[in-house]
This record gives C-alpha cells, structure tokens and sequence, in this order.
C-alpha cells in the first residue's frame, strides 16, 4: 500500500525535478563531452576529430598547463590562509565577547556580495593603494596573486567562519569542563578537544575553499584579467578564452573543459571518501 | 485513472511553462530577426523597427547583445529556432566562423549601391558582407591648445600651424617641445595617457598596429583576404618610433600604463589636460559627454598617423570598417527576401536614411546618400573631408587580417611589458612574429 502510494506521487514529485535536470544538466553535459572531439564554431557544425583537441590543449606554449600550476597554488594558499582565518575568527566569536552576533554579520557579509563587483572594488582598492609606489595590480604577477589571495580570503572567510561556529557550539560543555578539570592548558584544549570534534567541519571548509577557488572565474576576471601576459590567468578564464579569443580553438575549449570538470570532480570525490570514511570510524 | 489525470496535468502544465519561456506564440507573416551588437543604440534601433513595421507592415524584431558579449550571444543564437535574420560580422576572420550561415548578397539591391565595391566582403566572387558605417581614426587634436604653442613665446620650433605638421619629424618635434612647455600651456602632457591595461590597449596592438600591417600587406599586394601566415612585421621601425613618441611625451610616467583604460585618456582629452589622444570618430560622444568638458565642437580635428613611412606628405587617416551586414543562410527565402528589402529601405529611403545619418550618425557608404546626409558629429566630418580630398591617401583598415584575439592580447600585454621596461623592443618583434604564426595555424 506504502509502496503503491509512493508510486502514484512520483511524477507530481520527482517528474518535473528530473526533467528539468535531464534537460539543463544531463543533456548539455552529454553534448559537451561530445563536441570535446570535434571541431565545430557553432553546435550544428561539429565534424569528428578524436583526440587531437586533448592534444593541442597541452600543446607546449599555449598556456592550459601553466593556467592549471596557477589555479593549484593559489587554492593551495587560499585553503590554508582561508580556514586559518576563520577558524581563528569561529574561536574569537564563540567566546563570551559583547556583539558576537553583530560581527558575525559583519564578517559573513562579504560572501552575500557578487564576484565581480568585489572583483573590481578590490581592483580600486589595491590600485589606490598600489599607485603610491608607482605600481598597479597587472604590474607583477605576484601582485595580482597576492590580490587574488587577499580576495578569496576577505571572501571565502566569513562563510567558513560560519560553519566553524556552527560545530564549536556543538560541542558538548561536558568534553570542554573535563579538560579543564584536568588542568588542560588553552592549547591543548584547542588541539585535543576541539580540534578532533570539528574534524568533519574542517574537512567540509578545506574542500569547500578548494573547489571555489578551483572554479573562481569573475573574480579573476574583475581583478586582473589574467594581466600581465596571462600570468595571472586562472583555469577558467583561460578555458573562455581559449573559446572566444582564438578562432578554430572552440573544440580545444571544450576538451579543457572536460579536463577542468575532471579535476574539480575529482577533488569533490576526494571529499566525499574522507567524509564517508571518517563517518565510518565514528 | 486518477493517475493519468494527474499526469496528463502534469504534462500540460509543463507543455505550458514550456512554451511560455520559449513563447510559443508565432505571429503571422515573416519576422525579420536583427542581432545588434551596440547596445547603446539599441533604443534607436527599435525606433527603426517600429517605423518600418508601421510603413510596411514587416515586423523586425531587434535583439540586442550585452556589451561585449556580441560573439557569444552570436554563436548560441545561430543555433535556435529563433536565429538572427540579420546579424553583423566583423571580417575576414569571422567569415571563416560563420561561413555556413552567411548567404550570397551579390543580387541584393544594397550592394548595387556601395559607393566601393572593393569594400564588401567577399570570396571566390561571391558577396558575403556588406560594410554600412565607414570610420576613421587618427591623432585627435586639441586646436586652441596647439595654437596656444603655435603663439608661445619660448617655443624652439619653427612650426606655427598644425598644416605644417606633415611628417613624424615635424610631428615629434613640436610634441617634445610642447611637453618641455607643458606648464606654460596648461597641460600635463601632450599626450594622454597610452592605456595598456588589458583590454583597454586595442588603440595599439589594433589601431596603430594597422599602420605597418597595411604598409606590408602594400608591399606584397595582397589584400586582408588574401594568405600571408608569414607576416615579418618588416615596418616595426615605424611602430615603434610613434609608440615611443607616445610614451615619453605622455600625461602619466609608464609605470602607470597598465591601470589607464581607454576613458581615462578620453577624460584627459575633454578636460584639457592634454593636446592629443590618438581615437577615432566615434570617441566624440566620449570627449563630449565627459562631466566638465572643456572642448567644444570646432576645437577637436584629425592628425594622421606619422611614424615616417613612405610618402608622409600624402598620408591620410586611416579609414574603414569592421561593420558588415550579413543574412542567414540557414533562414527560409522569403525571410532572406525580407531581411534585404528591409537593409535596402533603411539606406534608400528618406525616413531610413535620416535615422541612419542623424540618429546612428553613421557615415554610410552608399551612394543613395547625398553629401547634405552628413552626420552632425565634428570628427565623423572630419572623416568625409580626409574621404573625399584629392591628393590625400587615407589608410585602409587592414586589421581584419590579424589572426586571432590572443594575437592581439598578447602583443598588447608584450607592448605593456615593454613599457614597463620589462621587454625589449626586439623581444616584441619576435613574440609578435611567432604569435602571428602559431594563432594562423588552425584557420
């Protein structure tokens, strides 16, 4: 009868979900992988080539390998600065300090904005800032990556910040007062107890930053524009511009495409094994 | 039962919201579709629509794309049921992208009046494009500041009007001393700023860029259609002479060439904080929309572009277009038919070419325009004397020929790196010449 019932609902329930899923996900990301081996400008036009778009995206000088080096070390220091930063403001926020609840807000706030606007007040920012010493952004690329950085963190930090919060309150009082009663110095009261019962956040925060920033686009975009020499480019930017900015590239656009939803897909599995695995244990 | 009720709903309603985002709704007769890529003549170009609707009872319908956008919006339209009729393209390069939606325009009534057949796109003698706006670009001068040097009492050189300025010699000398003078005169320097931010820098690596593409292309007598994957950049020499002449004599040091975007050199010009700024006719509505404008109508002119190339007494400015018509292939024949019946009223009949001349302002290559259709704006003018003075030899655009964007990215971003003393000019050369080639490979 429970069955019987669950079947009839279906459609009403899961019909219009799965539709629109099939069409605005499934059957783009099928075409996609499709045109990955072809070489077409529009999608009506796409003639069969196998794999020769895959080799010319790692072609020697065309800079999908050096845009993928880029994209790796910054998310390697946006998850490190980002989750030290919030962690530290998550630890500040649950003590008992006046207007917690107000800088909260104010620490959230910055992730509620669009990337492209931050983009671009940053880019004001750290050119007025910059100016003073005969400098701007596109000056060096290590510039545009410490601004890229800088950016990433005053984004990304509230909204890690607040999933910190949300495990350190959950904490029982009990663990904490029975470290105390132990005579547990502050430190070891942070690396023993609390640590190990926010592991799982910590995990969800590290994979979170990492496939953002994996996938930062406008930011970039507003920031430096892969300025100077598209030193700063990031996977992609690099991967719209392979598509709009070089004719007979839309094919090769394509296949690094493909290529970038492997690595972020690669990295979401990676997350998902260590949340799993790590349940498992418990 | 009950199931199939609710199922047979179910897909209605979706049926419905389906057509609703899609609209369904077909209306009788044919609909000319128009992809205009200026969004800031959109308005003006739904006036049109709705002129021609009214006179002729065809409706046209105009799509607009964002700016900057124009390519992509292009090339997912193309791909629907409801394609563009009429759509633009921009050369040489693009008609090796969109061939197998481009038809045959040689019969169709506005090619007949192109003032220039030479103009329209073409190949194997087939007529893919039609340009309809002709521009032009040179140095924009300021006229009450270089008669303010002209008249100056410490001035070292012996000029005394802009008509003597004729060659880079007599260019680079007057620019050096008025920049020795600037405080005298009121400026901060006698050129504005060469914005090199990236995809601020087309005036160089496009523009100015054109000058010793068009001088090789001369040389080997082939036109931007033609093959010449090989491009030397034999004429650098001269690139580099008028890009240098830019750089040292400039409002701003060139450590700051890599934040300065095409408005701030434009907001220069209009605030008379510099004499010249190398644009052309249509950055007026910039200089005069600027909040604070100091340059009235009649003080701006055109200068060529001198960087000492052959024959500089009769060098002119360097005129052209990137604008060309196109219709369908793929659209059926009677929505091909009206879609030039359409571009044929708009540059034919009164009520068209008014809105063409006054409100696009555009300078249309047709011989259906008499020389009373001239748009108001003072340097669109100076274009139609430079087109039609005997004696001047006006440079052809012959930027269509250039690979690809990346080509022009990274010979801006090298142009920057050389400003910044990064790079050596001969560095530049050379990136130049291997980007040239390996950008030509796949086309």
């Amino acid at each position: 009868m429970r069955c019987g019932t669950l079947k009839r609902f279906f459609p009403i329930f899961v019909l219009p979900t799965l539709l629109s899923f099939v069409l605005v996900f499934v059957v783009p990301f099928v075409m996609g992988i499709f045109l990955s081996f072809t070489e077409f400008s529009t999608v009506e036009s796409a003639t069969f080539v196998g794999l020769k778009n895959y080799l010319r995206a790692f072609a020697r000088g065309d800079g999908f390998l050096r845009s993928l080096g880029f994209t790796s070390l910054l998310a390697l220091c946006v998850v490190v600065a980002v989750n030290l930063v919030a962690l530290g403001l998550a630890l500040l926020l649950t003590k008992k300090i006046r207007a917690t609840a107000l800088f909260r807000g104010v620490f959230f706030l910055p992730n509620l904005i669009g990337g492209i606007v931050l983009g671009y007040i940053w880019n004001l920012l750290l050119g007025g800032i910059l100016s003073y010493f005969g400098l701007d952004i596109t000056y060096f690329a290590s510039l545009g990556f410490l601004g890229l950085l800088l950016l990433s963190v005053w984004q990304l930090s509230g909204y890690m910040m607040v999933i910190y919060i949300a495990a350190l309150t959950s904490i029982p009082k009990e663990t904490e007062q029975a470290a105390l009663v132990d005579g547990a110095t502050p430190f070891q009261l942070l690396r023993f107890v609390k640590l190990p019962q926010i592991a799982p956040s910590i995990a969800v925060c590290v994979f979170l930053t990492l496939t953002n920033t994996f996938k930062m686009f406008d930011q970039n975009l507003a920031l430096t524009q892969g300025a100077p020499a598209r030193e700063t480019e990031m996977l992609a930017l690099h991967i719209f511009r392979t598509f709009y900015g070089r004719v007979g590239w839309q094919g090769v656009a394509q296949a690094k495409g493909v290529l970038f939803f492997i690595v972020v897909a690669a990295l979401s599995g990676l997350q998902l094994y260590f949340s799993r695995e790590r349940k498992e244990k418990i | 039962m009950k199931r199939i009720i609710s199922l047979s709903l179910l897909l209605a309603f979706f049926l419905l919201s389906l057509c609703s985002l899609t609209s369904c709704g077909r209306t009788k007769g044919v609909t000319v579709r128009y992809l205009n890529f200026k969004p800031e003549v959109a308005e003006k170009y739904n006036a049109i629509a709705k002129a021609y609707e009214k006179e002729t009872g065809v409706r046209v319908v105009v799509e607009t794309a964002a700016a900057n956008t124009y390519e992509q919006t292009l090339l997912s339209k193309l791909s629907t049921r409801e394609a563009p009729t009429i759509f633009q393209i921009n050369g040489p390069k693009s008609y090796a992208a969109y061939k197998d939606y481009l038809s045959d325009l040689s019969g169709s009534g506005l090619y007949e009046h192109l003032s220039d057949p030479s103009l329209a796109l073409k190949k194997d003698g087939k007529i893919y494009g039609i340009p309809y706006v002709v521009e032009g670009y040179g140095i924009i001068c300021n006229k009450s500041i270089m008669d303010k040097y002209f008249t100056l009492p410490g001035k070292q050189t012996s000029y005394t009007s802009l008509d003597e300025i004729t060659s880079f010699d007599a260019l680079a000398a007057v620019a050096r001393d008025m920049q020795k003078n600037k405080a005298a005169l009121g400026i901060d320097g006698v050129f504005a700023a060469t914005s090199l931010k990236s995809g601020e820098d087309w005036r160089w690596q496009t523009h100015l860029f054109n000058l010793p593409l068009a001088y090789e292309l001369a040389d080997r007598g082939v036109d931007m259609t033609g093959d010449f994957s090989d491009f030397q950049f034999k004429y650098s020499d001269n690139f580099k002479k008028l890009f240098d002449l830019y750089l040292e004599n400039s409002t701003v040091p060139r450590s700051a060439l890599g934040t300065k975007t095409v408005a701030d050199s434009m907001a220069e010009f209009a605030l008379e904080k510099c004499a010249m700024v190398q644009n052309g006719s249509w950055a007026y509505a910039q200089i005069a929309g600027e909040a604070g404008n100091k340059v009235s109508a009649d003080e701006v002119c055109f200068l060529p572009l001198y960087m000492g190339g052959k024959d500089e007494g009769s060098q002119g400015i360097c005129i052209g277009t990137e604008n060309y018509y196109c219709i369908n292939e793929k659209a059926s024949a009677e929505e091909k038919a009206a879609a030039e019946q359409f571009l044929y009223w708009l540059y034919s009949s009164e009520q068209g070419k008014r809105f063409v001349s006054e409100e696009l302002g555009f300078i249309a290559p047709f011989d259906t325009f008499a020389s009373g259709d001239v748009p108001a704006d003072p340097l669109a003018k100076e274009v139609l004397a430079y087109m039609q003075s005997d004696g001047v030899k006006n440079v052809p655009w012959q930027f269509g020929a250039i690979p690809s964007l990346r080509f022009k990215e990274d010979f801006g971003a090298s142009l920057l790196a050389y400003a910044q003393g990064k790079k050596t000019f001969s560095e530049v050369i050379a990136g130049v010449k291997q980007s040239w080639k390996s950008e030509s490979e796949h086309t």
